[in-house]
């Protein structure tokens, strides 16, 4: 048994090499209990900096859960366990010692549905910088909340409506307010839970576009149901079935020739 | 002259120690900016340092000052006893707790007392400087306790300390004190039946009271009188309680439920709109107003009647009280029925008119049986509602404990009694008071065991559609 | 087939009618309810008054005000009408048809303007509750004399005073901006509002802070243990406690146990807060519920601690939730009246309270003392007072649902 579990994590450190980039995120053995029920088993992963990775795989094979680890965001779930060990920059996040609220603010989210808060927009993105104390004064934080928008190629379409609730703009332009809110913090790493999939297919352009265009300052994970986006945005793919890290490469590879049959399958839409 | 007012000399340290709750809090605050701007890795922001400080120099001295106004009254009591002059104490207790309150009462203004001639003024200056003695230590140290403890924890204060948890905790703790109070209620109010009903019954025998059939808690003023124990037989109070919530639920069971079904199963969105609202009415209408209606039209309505038919009524009768409290009662029977069988799966509903059933037997076949548990427990609601009803029958029904089942004689209920029993002056000694409270006990009891009863029943019957 | 058919249908349309019917007679009770109360407080928005002329030539401005014999010079002002009246006797029975009131209104009206010694004026003086429903007709007077509250001497009388043409009917603003007094035409129940109105702020300060905290630790900070189920089910159990057992507890444990006084708004209002206190939880807990988990999810992940997401996020959105179910709740304390009457504000109380601590009475109370009044007057005024609670209670409620179309959240 103890040697079926060794060659498992041989084959995925060979996986996990990854060329030309350092890699920020390494997680090693991640084991995730919803109670008794058992969500994720030994996942070996390693996030390279500055790049952008997918997740990809069946609905509830997992890939949620495991963006999920890399915040701590499971934390908020009572019954949820997780094992083994995530660092990030070598520091490892499960350690007693970490401030949740500390690691959040160098870790920005983004989430399925857009969820703004029911403030203006100005107030949404300023919203983290206030809350740690980064910016002390007025004028900063209007040049931080119009660079953010800008980043997230926002600013043009409100930049007269900054005092309008959130809640009032277009679908595609919330998700966007939510990523320029993610951005506020300067965040090393960006989490993607399927950004798109409650958007339009223009908007849904429009995101792809500035998840290339942020790639060059940040480390972006993004879990995605749509094959055809993971392919377009990312440079790296991990395939996730029923718990399990079945496979991880360049995206170019796992699309094309993936060693794995059941990544075959799933790519070619055989099944999923 | 120096005064002697609690009240004052807590309130003023009370603003003493919220100034210095204050002051603390802008000298953390301050500092943690201050580390800001010098580009230092503050680990919590600087309201949270604010926020420690402060809380940690107010809470404990505030509690203090609380702890301390329950105990104001022993402790001037403690104060004035010795002052209690010799001609006092020989006129006997009546005169010395009077002359001990007076007193207290009047602390306030010594002045006055000492002009009036109530007390010398030697004794008045002695009275002041024990006083003085105790204001020193008590309160000049609560104002001390609060600059020390803020002191310590500004001392505990720095640029990596985690203020903003150990703020969050203390909030934290405040919130699950307040959450207590619930309980603490409910513990009082046990406590306080129990311990009242205790000893009534060393008073009164335990059987006498559950079992007699004769209620005259009139006790003798003089104690040689014929008949000066009272009897406290609680059997007409409890028939009359029922009586009377028999005949509101013979009003109020039916018109409620048919209400709620026409609500819900027949009614369109606008004659819903334009009728719901009534019942709502109905539902907030003090009871105080339904016990006057009952009291000035309902009685003597009833009555007429009854004479017009050759029926004798009594002008204060069971029929008169149970017929407006069942009108008070109908929305209560009616809103919850109303949700649970809105709440009957529609594919249950469905599946019985496609079979060629009529609506009325699809409802009466299918949804009210589907939906029974939830009426059921509306109804037992109702019911504790009408048991715990005080208002109307204390305006509308008399206090006459009459052992009767005929609803156009005049009875008293439970709650009747308890109200005739302690509204007016009191001795809390008297089993006249303490009967209240076993009577309350009583009531109580019965309403619990029917909301808990009524409450295991809605949740098994969610379970079952959920 | 057909037949049976038919009868089917019959019964279907029996029943829609029976439903029908039912909130028929429901909302026919209310309309009697109100229009029974409209009716019968028609005799108590006016009073009957008469202008007496006022002779106080003879008193120099040197007089202190205690020794003018205020009563002397109505009784002369009066009499002066009947020059034919002269035993004592009938003396008596003739003052007796204005208000005891007038001497002391009158004492009020010079202390204020002296500068009205010296002179001869006329004086608006009232009548006296029986005379006051004379007047208005509700006196049969074909009744044998000893059935009716006025004789045929003292009708006469009073036809003969509405002759002079001095007597005229005024609103009566008594019934308004007074507290409560044995006379009828005196007493108001403005001092009860009052009353209600600090009892009212007193249980608002008390339990709005408690119960929103109490509901915040219960929905977001307590571990589901046995200690946190426990004080659920003791909430729920709470709020269908009869109102008078908690006029026991305040009895038992403020007046007796901590010896506050009885009848004092402050302890009114504590015992009003512990009942509703389980109103204001529930209603916070379901509106905090209410907030999608989304916006807590977004917050958490910008690296807010718990307690930010609560007061940042979770406590705005459900706020006008949270005013609505306390209105709520503070209405049906406004409307409560058994438990107050164990705790003593059922007093006879003249003054018009203004602290916490004052002898105060409330307006669900003061109904239910008039109500108890044998003075045939107190009926228009109960039923005025009885108005007026409901009014505002409508107020009340209006304003809460107002407040939840205007504020409500949309998710």
């Amino acid at each position: 048994m103890k040697l079926n579990g060794d060659l498992i994590m041989d084959e995925q450190k060979k996986q996990n090499n990854i060329r030309n980039k350092k890699s920020l995120i390494e997680c090693r053995g991640v084991d995730v209990f919803y109670g008794d029920k058992q969500a994720l088993f030994g996942i070996n992963l390693d996030i390279g900096e500055k790049e952008v990775t997918s997740l990809i795989g069946p609905s509830g094979c997992g890939k949620s859960t495991f963006l999920r680890c890399i915040n701590r965001m499971n934390d908020v779930i009572e019954i949820c366990k997780v094992a083994g060990t995530i660092k990030i920059d070598n520091e490892d996040i499960y350690h007693p010692d970490v401030d949740v609220v500390e690691l959040r603010s160098r870790i920005g989210m983004v989430f399925q549905k857009p969820n703004p808060f029911p403030k203006s927009v100005y107030d949404n993105v300023a919203y983290g910088p206030k809350l740690h104390g980064r910016i002390l004064h007025k004028d900063d934080l209007d040049a931080k909340v119009e660079k953010s928008l800008e980043r997230a190629g926002l600013w043009s379409e409100v930049k007269d409506r900054l005092g309008e609730p959130g809640t009032s703009l277009s679908g595609g332009q919330q998700q966007r307010l939510c990523i320029a809110r993610a951005i506020a913090i300067d965040p090393s790493i960006i989490l993607m839970d399927e950004p798109c999939s409650a958007l339009d297919p223009i908007a849904t352009a429009k995101i792809e576009e500035l998840i290339d265009e942020l790639k060059d300052n940040f480390t972006i994970t993004i879990v995605t149901h749509s094959m055809q986006q993971a392919a377009r945005v990312s440079q790296r793919t991990a395939f996730f079935h029923l718990g399990k890290l079945i496979e991880v490469g360049d995206t170019e590879k796992i699309f094309r020739s993936p060693d794995h049959e059941q990544t075959e399958a799933y790519v070619t839409g055989r099944y999923g | 002259m120096w005064r002697i007012d609690i009240n004052t000399d807590l309130l003023i340290s009370l603003s003493l120690i919220i100034v210095s709750g204050l002051l603390s809090f802008t000298l953390a605050k301050q500092r943690a900016v201050f580390y800001l701007r010098n580009n230092e890795p503050l680990r919590s922001m600087p309201i949270y340092h604010g926020l420690y400080v402060s809380l940690w120099s107010t809470l404990l001295p505030i509690f203090l000052i609380i702890f301390l106004l329950f105990f104001k009254d022993s402790y001037l009591n403690y104060l004035v006893i010795p002052f209690l002059s010799e001609e006092t104490i020989d006129l006997g207790i009546d005169e010395i707790l009077y002359v001990k309150s007076f007193l207290i009462n009047n602390i306030s203004s010594l002045s006055t007392l000492i002009s009036s001639g109530f007390i010398s003024e030697g004794d008045a200056n002695l009275l002041v400087e024990k006083y003085q003695e105790t204001r020193v230590i008590s309160f000049s140290s609560l104002v001390l306790l609060s600059i020390i403890l803020s002191f310590v924890s500004y001392k505990k204060l720095s640029v990596r300390y985690d203020a903003r948890r150990r703020v969050e905790r203390i909030l934290k703790f405040i919130f699950f004190v307040f959450s207590t109070i619930a309980v603490l209620t409910t513990v009082g109010i046990i406590f306080s039946l129990i311990f009242e009903t205790l000893r009534f019954f060393s008073q009164v025998g335990f059987f006498d009271f559950v079992f007699g059939t004769h209620w005259s808690p009139q006790t003798a003023i003089r104690e040689d009188q014929v008949g000066s124990s009272g009897s406290f037989g609680a059997i007409p109070l409890f028939t009359g309680t029922l009586l009377i919530t028999a005949v509101a639920m013979s009003i109020a069971a039916p018109l409620g439920l048919y209400s709620a079904i026409f609500l819900s199963q027949y009614a369109k969105p606008k004659t819903r709109d334009f009728l719901k609202p009534i019942l709502e009415i109905l539902a907030g209408i003090p009871t105080v107003v339904y016990g006057f209606f009952a009291a000035l039209t309902v009685g003597p309505f009833v009555r007429s009647c009854g004479e017009y038919i050759g029926l004798t009524v009594a002008t204060e009768s069971a029929l008169a009280a149970g017929l407006v409290m069942g009108v008070m009662i109908i929305p209560y029977v009616s809103s919850l029925s109303d949700d649970v069988m809105t709440a009957v799966p529609l594919s249950l509903r469905d599946g019985s008119l496609a079979l060629g059933a009529t609506k009325a037997e699809t409802v009466k076949k299918v949804i009210i049986p589907a939906a029974l548990p939830g009426i059921v427990s509306a109804l037992l609601l109702a019911i504790s509602r009408a048991i715990g009803e005080t208002m109307i029958v204390v305006m509308a029904a008399g206090l006459a404990a009459n052992l009767t089942a005929n609803p156009l004689s005049a009875v008293t209920t439970v709650t009747v009694q308890i109200v005739t029993l302690l509204v007016g002056d009191q001795e809390f000694d008297s089993a006249k008071t303490l009967a209240a409270f076993a009577l309350g006990l009583m009531l109580f009891v019965i309403t619990l065991a029917l909301n808990v009863f009524a409450m295991i029943i809605v949740r098994r019957y969610r379970e079952r559609y959920e | 087939m057909s037949k049976n058919l038919s009868i089917r249908h019959r019964a279907e349309k029996r029943f829609i009618a029976y439903g029908f019917i039912s909130l028929i007679l429901a909302a026919t009770m209310l309309a009697t309810i109100i229009g029974s109360m409209i009716y019968r407080s028609i005799p108590a928005y006016t009073n009957y008054s008469i202008d007496l002329e006022i002779n106080m030539t003879e008193i120099s401005a040197e007089d202190e005000f205690e020794d003018i014999n205020f009563r002397g010079i109505i009784r002369s002002s009066l009499f002066s009408f009947f020059p034919e009246v002269e035993s004592r006797s009938d003396k008596r029975k003739l003052f007796k048809l204005i208000s005891s009131s007038a001497s002391y209104t009158l004492r009020d009206f010079i202390i204020e303007n002296p500068s009205y010694i010296n002179k001869k004026f006329y004086f608006n003086v009232l009548f006296t509750d029986d005379s006051d429903i004379f007047y208005k007709g509700y006196v049969d007077t074909s009744l044998s004399e000893s059935e009716r509250r006025l004789d045929d001497q003292e009708v006469a009388w009073l036809n003969e005073l509405k002759n002079t043409g001095r007597v005229k009917n005024k609103i009566s603003k008594n019934l308004f901006l007074n507290g409560d007094s044995r006379e009828p035409e005196v007493a108001g129940f403005w001092g009860a509002t009052i009353g209600s109105l600090i009892t009212i702020s007193v249980t608002l300060l008390l339990s709005f802070p408690i119960g929103v905290l109490t509901a915040i630790y219960l929905e977001n900070f307590a571990v589901k243990n046995r200690i946190t189920d426990f004080i659920e089910v003791n909430i729920n159990n709470l709020a269908a406690v009869p109102s008078i057992i908690f006029g026991l507890l305040g009895l038992a444990v403020f007046i007796n146990f901590f010896g506050m006084p009885r009848s004092i708004p402050l302890v009114g209002g504590l015992v009003l807060s512990l009942m509703t206190l389980p109103t204001i939880i529930i209603a916070t807990r379901s509106s905090l519920q209410s907030v999608p988990p989304s916006i807590r999810e977004a917050a958490l992940a910008m690296g807010a601690s718990e307690m930010q997401v609560v007061f940042q996020h979770l406590l705005p959105s459900a706020l006008p939730g949270i005013f609505t179910g306390t209105i709520i709740g503070l209405a049906r304390a406004f409307g409560e009246s058994a438990p107050l009457l164990l705790i003593g504000m059922v007093a006879f109380i003249v003054d018009i309270p203004s602290t916490f601590t004052d002898p105060a009475t409330a307006l669900p109370v003061q109904i239910y003392i008039w109500a108890d009044s044998p003075e045939r007057a107190f009926v228009a005024k109960t039923s005025a007072a009885t108005l007026i609670l409901i009014g505002l209670l409508i107020l009340i409620n209006l304003a809460a649902v107002l407040l939840r179309k205007r504020y409500e959240v949309k998710w």
